[in-house]
């Protein structure tokens, strides 16, 4: 029997086959699970193609994870596809050029704004408009980078992860009570297209794999999914506000 | 099963006209996908997922940068079919 058998999910962010949201999809169905994807704008088509290359060809709803209109009526939309949510992946983040590579002293508040928005905000967003259809409990997962130190070029979006890592505490304080658990994966660094937008992104990954005890392959997100589909699964039944570092340890090392 | 490169660049003309709006015969080799054919990273990549579909042919994402010209994704698909 598969680690998800008969649960049903909403996974937000596939958009190629490199998107972690990818790969935790492809692992969800392998593990018994029902899919439905989320993608937005022009970036759907690119999803519709993508999602015929899961194991089961998923159905994927237009989501615009900052537009209030489109969060509620979310709930209704995935009802026509399954009768409830067991959980809910969140693989959203976005932030203008111009708060990241370096810019964290000139970034204007309107970008940086962007990026709490879409970074942050959402994944509350998500939950709340997910939550309905969540009526046995579930598991909200979503996707951070190391959000405890400064790092070379992430600059604001850094900002937008601390705010998602705190937002997580006080998502699993507020669902607690419905059985819904709300946890992090905080990933290293993988060459995903999101990845390869911020610029100067090669200065994080390569130092990587030398400082992770357990050695770090930027090249496949199969280590974050499987870390996703664990906690979406039954394993974790009493862990919630968590981080689970998928890393290669590094977030355990002094210099 | 491979085409010839007459056969991929039709199959890559019909994708670029969906995603552009753009006549069929306005894709011909010589022409670059963002100079020419006004393409930017988005519909590249919707572009290069279609390819993938309809030629049966990875074009990883390090690749994606080096075809600059409609020739030159044409000479990729062609090479990857062999």
């Amino acid at each position: 029997m598969g680690l998800l058998e008969g649960k049903k999910l909403l996974v937000t962010g596939v958009l190629t086959d490199s998107s972690i949201a990818f790969h935790v999809a492809r692992l969800a169905q392998e593990e018994g699970a029902e899919v439905v994807l989320t993608s937005f704008g022009r970036q759907m088509k690119i999803t519709q193609l993508i999602a015929r290359r899961l194991p089961v060809e998923a159905p994927v709803l237009e989501l615009d994870a900052t537009s209030e209109e489109d969060l509620a009526s979310l709930a209704d939309r995935v009802r026509e596809h399954v009768d409830h949510l067991d959980g809910v992946v969140h693989s959203i983040g976005f932030a203008p050029q111009s708060v990241m590579g370096g810019n964290f002293l000139t970034g204007e508040w309107e970008d940086v704004a962007t990026a709490i928005h879409v970074s942050t905000y959402s994944y509350k967003s998500l939950a709340v408009a997910a939550k309905p259809l969540m009526t046995n409990g579930g598991s909200v997962v979503g996707l951070t980078f190391d959000a405890q130190f400064a790092w070379p070029v992430y600059d604001w979006m850094g900002v937008a992860k601390a705010g998602l890592e705190a937002a997580n505490r006080y998502l699993a304080r507020d669902l607690g009570p419905d059985n819904i658990r709300c946890n992090l994966i905080s990933a290293g660094p993988i060459r995903t297209t999101a990845a390869k937008s911020i610029p100067g992104f090669a200065t994080m990954e390569d130092a990587w794999p030398k400082r992770a005890p357990l050695g770090w392959d930027q090249s496949t997100a199969e280590p974050a999914a499987r870390g996703v589909v664990a906690l979406l699964s039954d394993w974790f039944p009493a862990t919630t506000g968590e981080i689970v570092h998928v890393d290669g340890g590094v977030h355990a090392m002094g210099q | 099963m491979a085409n010839t490169e007459q056969e991929i660049l039709e199959g890559l003309a019909e994708i670029v006209a969906e995603e552009t709006g753009l006549p069929t015969d306005a894709v011909a080799l010589e022409k670059s996908f963002t100079d020419d054919l006004d393409i930017d990273s988005l519909s590249m990549m919707t572009i290069v997922t279609h390819a993938e579909d309809k030629f049966g042919v990875r074009i990883p994402d390090e690749e994606v940068k080096n075809l600059a010209t409609v020739g030159d994704a044409v000479s990729f698909i062609a090479k990857a079919q062999a």
